[in-house]
């Protein structure tokens, strides 16, 4: 396997000819050498052909030589896998494999887990100074901010510093070779103990207050596919560069055809010779460097055809002189060839671009296009920056490319020249570091050869088709990738859009893989001669958006995957019950104990089970994930009265109280009860999930409504674990676990805490709690001691047969004493008197909420209504969530509804199905029956009164 | 471009004209997005009133219309959300062949994954509820999701497994640029003047400031017998000149699309707990959205974190994403109101109505938008379908609150 196309030993270039690489490509395989990428290693081999375009199927060649490729895009099978990517970023390995695509890439569905080969991770830093792109300004720009000290992260999309500097031949700064030079910068950045240089990591993003986001595609560490850099930068210096432009003509798709500037890429860095036989066509200066570099590698060029009828005449000497014909004030009007270009048809244009003589033939295997060169402002349009059209660099460029915290420099500022590149990098630098606190002043600029300031391009986007007119010019591509044509954009126009936004999304121009980086421009000039704008300034741009290149879904998910995609928050018994086999239920982040199933007891059984150990004899809770927040400070008494729709400034220290926080609208939003601890301090409980949202409204009332209260919140939910011990034989089992204290219902009353040491020495809060109606206590410990206590409590009350129970059982209790859950009896629509809990809205003080009861929608008295339901089967068990409706059920929709079932269960100490619901006007309905319509059968179910055991409260203080 | 079953499909050689703006119209539509195109629409076809004129900023259809993740569905909780929003479905339907127009309507349905016990009572609450009020829904086992849509994780051992979801087969998505110019094209045909690059600055009011007689623009002042604003977000910054303030916030909420795939992903699925929505479009890309940026923005730009979370959550549903490629990310500016349903309504401004307030919601109920308030703006008062979401709801109580109630995105 020769690499065919490959120039010996020519200097300067970046190939390691030492070592060879093998891959493989649409099942052929070739090698190649490091250094390569995919794109020049099968150039090398004479493959130019990729995938066949998108839709109109036709043979297609790489454009390019980096990220703003629109044909040569490829599907990597290993040694990683990747969907789509341009063969010209693909850095060459050993053993690469790789297929090539039409456009569009595919997915394995057969991949049931994430592949492990995706996993990435991610990394947040500082930076004093950020330059993204390390080509001739961006190096010059980052050596002198690293001398001044400050942190200077340098980002580098390829693999090697120097940027375009390495497509050079001939190019000399302050002496050196521009090899020499990007390396003695490079050498200046390593040993700048304050500067990172990243390499192979493209900055994707650009956001607000200059936070950069960075793909790196080699970090150092193993199994990790890629990196995100999450950059937050006080300077940043974007030196991305410039792309070139093709030019639109006839045919001006074949594989073959490629951009001016690339093929010197290909030659001076690769050492790939693409073509033997070149036409270059050109409507700038730059390219005359791609003829003269083609000829100097032995390459054959027929001619230099250069759309402007005056070219500098240095130019025009120096490729005639190195052997090649220049044709001025001409363009290419048209190729030949089908799987590769094999000619070219060249004829005099005028200064409207009309073709005015006759059409000569060339052959040729190969066709540079340089139409002239594009600023890559995408970063700089992502963080809103404006663009301007400059005419004598015939390129968008930024408006406004020096602010406070960002400078624009070099090509991607419109500026080409080498020498200007350089100098501007350097003030660039020492004002980017400076700014940022590290003072240095910038160097004398160095002396520049080899490099004339470019002289001004043609503004040539369409070279027009010899025949009909632009509404039938369906081989004239302006993007190659969406094999959208200029007829394309006549249509568009034909319809009546005058929009380039509009045109874009008509002609799908620039919404490829690519985002139309080669594309983009041509488009608009396209279209301005559509619209008989004389400046394609008037047209304006489309808008730059994040990724600047593709990013894997991967990339920036991160390691937030499996059990890592949300945090799991286990309590510290957690241990305990998973070992006593309790199956779970999320809620929120954490895993709670759902039941504890026995002996092949299924999920009924164990709750009916659960729930007659807490009527019958004492059960337990690990309660610990309750939201938990410590309210601390002399206002906490008033704080805690205007969130609570009830009074708890006048609460005693020692005693609780449950109370009922609603939004503004008057809705219920959460419950728990809340402990005095002290005059200035309460320990409010929250609903598990509802935890953080309670913090954050607190938070939001006290910094933004009423910064005058003396109050700050804390949470402490993971700081306590609580047991909860239930049933008539609690008090025994607390009097065994806790001796000191006293425990009879008059030393220790209902919604009382007290604080205590525990047989075992550690010390407790314990409350008189109840959600089941049954006596209970709750035993707060530190959380260390969490699973010391659930033990003790589980020893203690062994005597007693303590049952562990989980959330099924707890909501049966509760329900079985018509006490709601937020969230699940409610959903943001229920006001306390809905729920029957008008005795916990104050009269006489002023709370969130408050002053909507008084709307009179919130005041009617025919609102749904939580009410109890018994199906007239008593073995029924309404589903929850049916609809509810008045009897006779007519089934046509739409159905009046009167509400629906918020929980159901099958109670043990009932023994039978019972329910809670919304109804409306439920409390004037109790004792008529409603349906609940289940598609195939309707059940009837009577309204009662939403509690359905010990509606007195007798059990509450035990036996 | 050929005619590949890819490719997106020819458009009518004709669209709209650019016309300059007339002195006076009967009624004048500020905002040429999607609901003000409808409403001009039904303006000219239910109302017979074509002297009109739809005022636009930027670029029509520019603002939420192009920026949407295009998913058409009506299966909401509330009986008023419900109505609303399957009349959007059923004109929906209707318009393919109504606006003479291939806009790629697609019902391939909508999947409302569940992954909590709560998730699923909500779901299920909800399809009982859509059932009795009209709207198709199913409730699905987790079984039943994988062969709907088999690229869906459905194993028990992910972080919040699928159990179960809500189907609605009518649900799907449509091109939404497609539709605003199917609508535009309509319009102009009826003799609606549409006008782009026209800012409103301002109003023209009667001296006592009770009535508004015509709006001050960018290309003169226009009078108007009546003004429809369907400006979203700007419709308060408008009004805000008037001393009428709307309760509406702006957040940004982002939206993105991966790189063209093949054909995968048969349906739509949407995660409200796990937070992302996605289906593939036409031409082959995923198109995935989220929940809103939490803070206040008209910059149609919003936060990296979002994205992030948005993207793991995509591969713990759908692992083979892993490899997918984000092309482009970007926002729209979406209108929140207290309880997160529009207003559609008569202002107590004489002539001077509003569409707004839609949040995330604005794009599938596009025909039910434009019916409802070109019949407000036509008649001067709601119709039976519009009622409930007028101004004074927010002063009354009468709220229609689909979020605490509602297991989905808004």
């Amino acid at each position: 396997m020769i690499n065919t196309n490959r120039l010996s030993g020519a200097s300067g270039d970046r190939i390691d000819r030492t070592r060879i690489l093998r891959f493989t490509f649409d099942g052929t395989e070739y090698t190649g050498h490091p250094g390569d990428t995919l794109a020049s290693a099968l150039l090398a081999n004479g493959v130019l052909g990729y995938g066949p375009s998108i839709y109109a199927d036709r043979p297609r060649g790489v454009v390019s030589a980096g990220t703003e490729e629109p044909n040569a895009l490829v599907r990597l099978r290993a040694p990683q896998q990747a969907t789509m990517l341009p063969a010209t970023t693909v850095e060459l390995v050993d053993g690469l494999v790789a297929d090539s695509l039409s456009g569009i890439g595919r997915l394995d569905a057969s991949e049931r887990v994430p592949g492990a080969d995706t996993l990435c991770d991610k990394k947040y830093v500082h930076a004093d100074v950020v330059v993204i792109g390390a080509g001739p300004a961006g190096l010059a720009a980052a050596a002198v901010a690293a001398r001044s000290g400050a942190r200077v992260l340098v980002a580098e999309e390829r693999r090697e510093l120097g940027g375009a500097l390495l497509d050079a031949r001939a190019e000399q700064i302050d002496g050196a070779a521009a090899a020499d030079w990007i390396k003695q910068q490079g050498r200046q950045l390593l040993e700048a103990p304050e500067t990172r240089v990243l390499t192979s990591s493209t900055v994707v993003g650009y956001y607000d207050h200059n936070y950069l986001l960075i793909a790196q595609r080699n970090p150092d560490a193993s199994g990790i596919a890629q990196r995100l850099w999450h950059v937050r930068a006080k300077q940043v210096i974007i030196a991305t560069g410039a792309h070139e432009r093709p030019i639109v003509f006839a045919d001006n798709d074949r594989p073959g055809i490629m951009l001016a500037g690339a093929v010197r890429r290909y030659l001076n860095r690769f050492a790939v010779l693409p073509g033997r036989r070149a036409v270059v066509f050109t409507s700038s200066d730059s390219a005359y460097d791609t003829a003269l570099d083609l000829l100097a590698a032995g390459g054959e060029v027929s001619a230099l055809v250069d759309a402007r009828p005056e070219p500098p005449q240095v130019l025009v000497d120096s490729v005639r002189d190195a052997g090649a014909e220049v044709i001025t004030g001409s363009a290419v009007v048209g190729t030949h060839g089908a799987q590769r270009i094999t000619g070219v048809r060249v004829a005099p244009i005028d200064a409207d671009g009309a073709i005015t003589g006759a059409v000569r033939e060339l052959d040729c295997d190969l066709l540079a296009v340089g139409g002239g060169w594009s600023p890559v402002v995408h970063l700089y349009g992502q963080a809103g920056g404006q663009l301007r059209w400059d005419d004598c660099a015939a390129a968008f460029v930024p408006a406004e490319p020096v602010t406070a915290s960002r400078q624009v420099i070099g090509a991607a500022r419109g500026t080409f020249d080498l020498a200007g590149c350089v100098a501007q990098g350097q003030c660039a630098g020492a004002k980017a570091a400076t700014e940022a606190g590290y003072r240095v002043a910038a160097p004398a600029a160095p002396e520049v050869r080899g490099a004339p300031r470019p002289s001004r391009p043609r503004q040539l986007w369409l070279v027009p088709g010899e025949t009909a007119d632009p509404a039938d010019w369906t081989t004239h591509f302006v993007d190659l990738q969406r094999d959208a044509t200029v007829r394309d954009v006549w249509r568009a126009v034909g319809t009546g859009m005058v929009s380039v936004e509009h045109v874009k999304r008509y002609t799908t121009i620039s919404t490829g893989a690519d985002q139309g980086k080669t594309s983009g421009v041509n488009a608009i000039g396209v279209l301005a001669e559509a619209l008989g704008q004389a400046s394609i300034g008037d047209v304006g741009t489309t808008t730059f958006r994040p990724p600047y290149t593709p990013v894997t879904f991967s990339l920036l998910a991160g390691r937030d995957r499996a059990e890592l995609s949300d945090p799991v928050r286990t309590t510290p018994i957690h241990s305990w019950h998973v070992e006593h086999g309790a199956l779970f239920e999320n809620v929120g982040q954490w895993k709670r104990p759902w039941y504890y199933p026995l002996h092949g007891e299924d999920m009924e059984q164990a709750v009916l089970r659960e729930c007659r150990a807490a009527r019958t004899g004492v059960a337990m809770q690990d309660a610990s994930t309750l939201g938990k927040i410590e309210i601390v400070g002399p206002d906490a008494p008033e704080f805690l009265n205007r969130i609570y729709t009830n009074g708890f400034a006048k609460l005693a220290v020692g005693s609780a109280r449950y109370g009922l926080q609603c939004k503004a609208d008057g809705m219920v939003f959460d419950d728990g009860v809340s402990l005095r601890l002290a005059e200035d301090r309460y320990l409010m409980t929250t609903t598990t999930g509802n935890a953080a949202a309670v913090l954050d409204w607190l938070e939001e009332w006290l910094q933004t409504e009423w910064p005058d209260l003396a109050v700050h919140c804390t949470s402490v939910t993971e700081q306590w674990s609580t047991v909860a011990v239930v049933g008539p034989d609690s008090r025994d089992v607390i009097a065994r676990l806790a001796p000191d204290l006293d425990v009879s219902a008059a030393a220790f009353p209902f919604m009382a805490h007290r604080e205590t040491t525990l047989a075992s020495g550690i010390p407790a809060r314990i409350c008189r709690i109840s959600f089941s109606g049954e006596l209970a206590f709750e035993v707060n410990v530190a959380s260390w001691f969490g699973l010391a206590l659930w033990e003790q409590v589980y020893a203690a009350g062994a005597d007693y047969g303590i049952t562990p129970y989980g959330t099924e059982t707890m909501h049966v209790l509760r329900a079985e004493k018509g006490f709601p859950i937020v969230g699940q009896d409610t959903d943001g629509t229920v006001t306390p008197d809905d729920l029957g809990m008008g005795w916990a809205i104050a009269k006489h003080k002023d709370f969130i909420g408050k002053r909507s009861f008084a709307r009179p929608d919130t005041a009617r008295t025919n609102r749904k209504q939580l009410v109890g339901l018994l199906p007239l089967d008593p073995d029924e068990v309404l589903p929850e969530g049916a609809a509810l409706v008045e009897p006779p059920v007519q089934l046509n929709p739409p159905v009046p509804m009167l509400g629906h079932v918020t929980s159901s269960y099958r109670s043990a100490v009932l023994d039978r199905g019972f329910a809670l619901a919304l109804i409306e006007s439920g409390r004037a309905r109790i004792g008529e029956v409603v349906h609940a319509p289940l598609g195939e059968r309707t059940v009837p179910a009577r309204v009662t009164k939403p509690v359905f055991y010990d509606e007195e409260g007798n059990r509450r203080d035990g036996r | 471009m050929s005619h590949d079953p890819r490719a997106l499909p020819e458009h009518p050689e004709w669209l709209w004209r650019t016309p300059e703006p007339k002195s006076s119209y009967d009624i004048v539509i500020v905002g040429a997005g999607g609901h003000g195109l409808a409403t001009a629409f039904y303006l000219a076809r239910q109302h017979g009133i074509t002297n009109v004129a739809v005022l636009e900023r930027g670029w029509l259809a520019g603002g939420n219309m192009a920026r949407n993740t295009t998913i058409i569905r009506s299966n909401y909780l509330l009986e008023e959300s419900a109505a609303l929003y399957e009349h959007a479905l059923r004109l929906w339907e209707t318009w393919p062949d109504d606006l003479d127009y291939d806009f790629l309507f697609s019902q391939r349905g909508v999947l409302n994954l569940a992954h909590t016990l709560q998730d699923v009572r909500d779901s299920r609450r909800r399809v009982f509820s859509n059932q009795l009020g009209g709207v198709d829904a199913e409730w699905l086992t987790p079984d039943e999701v994988a062969k709907i849509c088999p690229i869906i994780n459905t194993s028990s051992d992910t972080r919040y497994p699928v159990l179960g979801a809500t189907f609605q087969p009518r649900a799907g998505i449509a091109k939404h640029d497609h539709v605003a110019w199917a609508l535009a094209r309509q319009c102009d045909a009826m003799g609606i003047d549409l006008i782009q690059g026209c800012e409103v600055t301002g109003f023209v009011t009667s001296p006592d400031g009770d009535r508004v007689t015509g709006v001050h623009t960018s290309k003169g002042t226009i009078n108007a017998g009546r003004i429809g604003l369907a400006a979203a977000g700007r419709t308060s910054v408008l009004t805000e000149q008037l001393g009428l303030r709307l309760p509406i916030q702006s957040h940004p909420l982002q939206a993105l699309v991966s790189e063209l795939l093949e054909p995968i992903h048969p349906t739509v699925v949407m995660s409200n707990h796990v937070h992302v929505y996605v289906s593939q479009a036409h031409k082959g890309e995923l198109v995935l959205g989220a929940g809103v940026d939490a803070y206040n923005s008209y910059t149609q730009r919003g936060s990296i974190p979002v994205i992030e979370h948005q993207m793991a959550a995509a591969i713990e549903l759908f692992p083979m994403f892993a490899r997918a490629q984000v092309l482009r990310t970007w926002a729209g500016i979406v209108d929140v109101t207290p309880d997160a349903s529009p207003v559609i309504s008569p202002t107590p401004i004489e002539n001077l109505f509003v569409n707004c307030g839609w949040g995330t919601g604005g794009f599938k109920a596009t025909p039910a938008a434009g019916w409802t308030f070109a019949h407000t703006l036509a008649t001067g008062a709601a119709h039976s379908l519009n009622a409930p979401y007028a101004l004074d709801r927010f002063v009354t109580g009468a709220l229609i609150d689909e979020h605490g109630a509602a297991a989905v995105a808004h």
